[in-house]
């Protein structure tokens, strides 16, 4: 019996993985999309063709020594609330989570490699690491697909490299992207004219669930757009290279912040700490949001080191699908709201009022 | 502002993307936001769409009426129209005319660099390197160096005849 809760790792525990520069990268993934030669891409294959590819890819992929201690189940096994955790985890997509008969997914213990059958293409698979640590999940995944390979017969053509589903991915088929948490730059309203020129790079910007450009709890995923004419490791190399500067610009908006707003973040810091403590109604959206300004406090030293793992633990069992897993009742939006907000009430209870003078910061 | 989709509703969803040198604007009410998939961030690329909509442009150019189907999996340009994406493997066969300019303008290259199958490698090495001979040999036929054509050319067909028992298709 697969049980997916009993497998994935508890939200506590998840706080504990780090990984370098990880107060600015919350993580690192990257993913190759592979399809099985002469068979029709998912979106058009045929209700049979998919569960034929679902049956020689699944075994396939369990049998790899990465996925030795894996979870691996088809979608339409899945209740709807369990897709939606793994969206919450990033672990599997939006679009991935919408499907049903012949799709699946395999998922390893430690949820560093996580494969989606029939997602857009046959194979997505995806190497997932705490931190900034692109050239380490490229690495995984790069040895993941060479012994995958000698189980499976990839679509390939020597002019067009691997062929996928859509024009977009083709080539490489590889997309390298990190989540970042960038309060700072939005405060310092520096965060347009840094979109504008990582997109001049040929680089996407998204939100976490991104409207518009707008991210929900300052947190923005920066990938490469273009898989076709060069190869993986010049791509990751740019990612790092522009991902280095973001942190940098990061750093340099928090320390110009302190310097010469010290009131202003102090201000949105202290009320957001204010609202999510005494809140009896808030919506994910503004929980997400103003924890993001809790874990900038955080890195700012006005709360200590050790809430860290609180406030990243809550930024996740807030959001809709994780809150309504802790309570039996199936609960409307309005209940979910009532509810998040006596779980953070709670939860915060134990942390102090933000100091008013930031740990070796220069507030006025 | 209208909805750019319906033209009746007002436009709450703004899309600006920049391809190349070129300023793409979007501006879609929620619903036809929505129906073009883009509820769905996490997968979704706003490139995806964009290139996806200039893709069935591209095609149709190509095709110049002509409706083409893939012979593998019956794919055609009016269901690339709709998705944005490609029925099968072959279907890049199948529509590579209209496909190549629409790769010019979304991706680095035209040609594939990077990671190959390792089964492939061997015969894309030699795919290379037939191609560097092809060149000498054109222009050893046009120096009449007909000692050197002679030997590239039995060269050229020693690699080209191993190469298809190593393709795997």
């Amino acid at each position: 019996m697969n049980d997916l809760h009993s497998f994935l790792i508890s939200p506590a525990e998840a706080t504990q993985q780090h990984g370098p520069h990880d107060r600015i990268v919350m993580s690192s993934r990257v993913r190759l999309a592979r399809n099985l030669r002469g068979l029709a891409f998912p979106g058009w294959a045929k209700k049979n063709e998919r569960v034929k590819v679902l049956e020689t890819v699944m075994p396939a992929v369990v049998s790899m020594p990465e996925m030795s201690d894996s979870f691996s189940e088809q979608m339409d096994n899945l209740a709807p609330a369990d897709k939606q955790i793994l969206v919450e985890r990033h672990l599997i997509s939006r679009e991935h989570a919408a499907k049903s008969v012949g799709s699946g997914l395999v998922l390893n213990r430690e949820e560093s490699f996580c494969v989606m059958i029939n997602e857009e293409d046959h194979l997505r698979m995806q190497a997932l690491r705490p931190g900034f640590q692109l050239r380490e999940a490229w690495t995984a995944i790069d040895r993941f697909d060479s012994s995958l390979e000698k189980k499976l017969d990839f679509a390939f053509d020597q002019e067009l490299g691997y062929l996928t589903a859509c024009p977009t991915n083709l080539g490489t088929g590889i997309r390298v992207s990190a989540m970042l948490h960038l309060p700072g730059c939005v405060l310092d309203e520096q965060i347009n004219p840094i979109i504008q020129s990582v997109n001049k790079l040929g680089l996407a910007v998204r939100g976490l669930y991104g409207e518009g450009t707008e991210a929900l709890g300052n947190v923005f995923q920066v990938s490469n757009q273009m898989t076709l004419g060069e190869s993986e490791t010049v791509i990751v190399e740019r990612l790092e290279k522009v991902l280095a500067q973001i942190i940098e610009h990061e750093q340099n908006a928090r320390e110009r912040l302190l310097e010469k707003k010290a009131k202003i973040v102090l201000n949105h810091i202290g009320r957001a700490y204010g609202i999510l403590a005494n809140a009896h109604s808030i919506s994910s959206k503004e929980t997400m949001n103003l924890l993001s300004l809790l874990r900038l406090g955080v890195d700012m030293g006005l709360f200590p080191n050790t809430q860290r793992t609180l406030v990243d633990e809550l930024f996740l069992v807030t959001q809709p699908a994780h809150l309504q897993r802790q309570v039996s009742d199936k609960l409307t939006a309005e209940e979910r709201d009532l509810i998040r907000a006596d779980m953070v009430r709670e939860r915060l209870k134990s942390v102090a009022r933000p100091v008013t003078k930031p740990n070796g910061g220069k507030a006025n | 502002m209208q909805c750019c989709v319906c033209k009746e509703k007002p436009a709450t969803v703004h899309l600006t993307q920049i391809v190349g040198e070129k300023m793409q604007k979007l501006d879609m009410c929620e619903e036809c936001a929505k129906s073009k998939g883009l509820n769905d961030p996490t997968s979704f690329a706003m490139a995806d769409l964009m290139l996806g909509l200039g893709a069935s442009q591209e095609i149709d150019a190509a095709a110049a009426g002509v409706q083409l189907k893939c012979p593998r999996c019956g794919f055609s340009q009016a269901d690339f129209k709709k998705s944005g994406r490609l029925g099968c493997p072959e279907c890049y066969k199948t529509f590579a005319e209209g496909l190549s300019g629409l790769l010019k303008s979304m991706h680095k290259g035209i040609r594939h660099i990077g990671k190959s199958p390792e089964s492939m490698r061997k015969t894309r090495d030699s795919a290379d390197r037939i191609k560097t001979l092809q060149t000498k040999l054109d222009k050893a036929i046009a120096s009449e160096d007909y000692e050197l054509c002679a030997k590239l050319s039995t060269e050229i067909k020693s690699l080209s005849g191993a190469a298809p028992s190593k393709v795997t298709r």
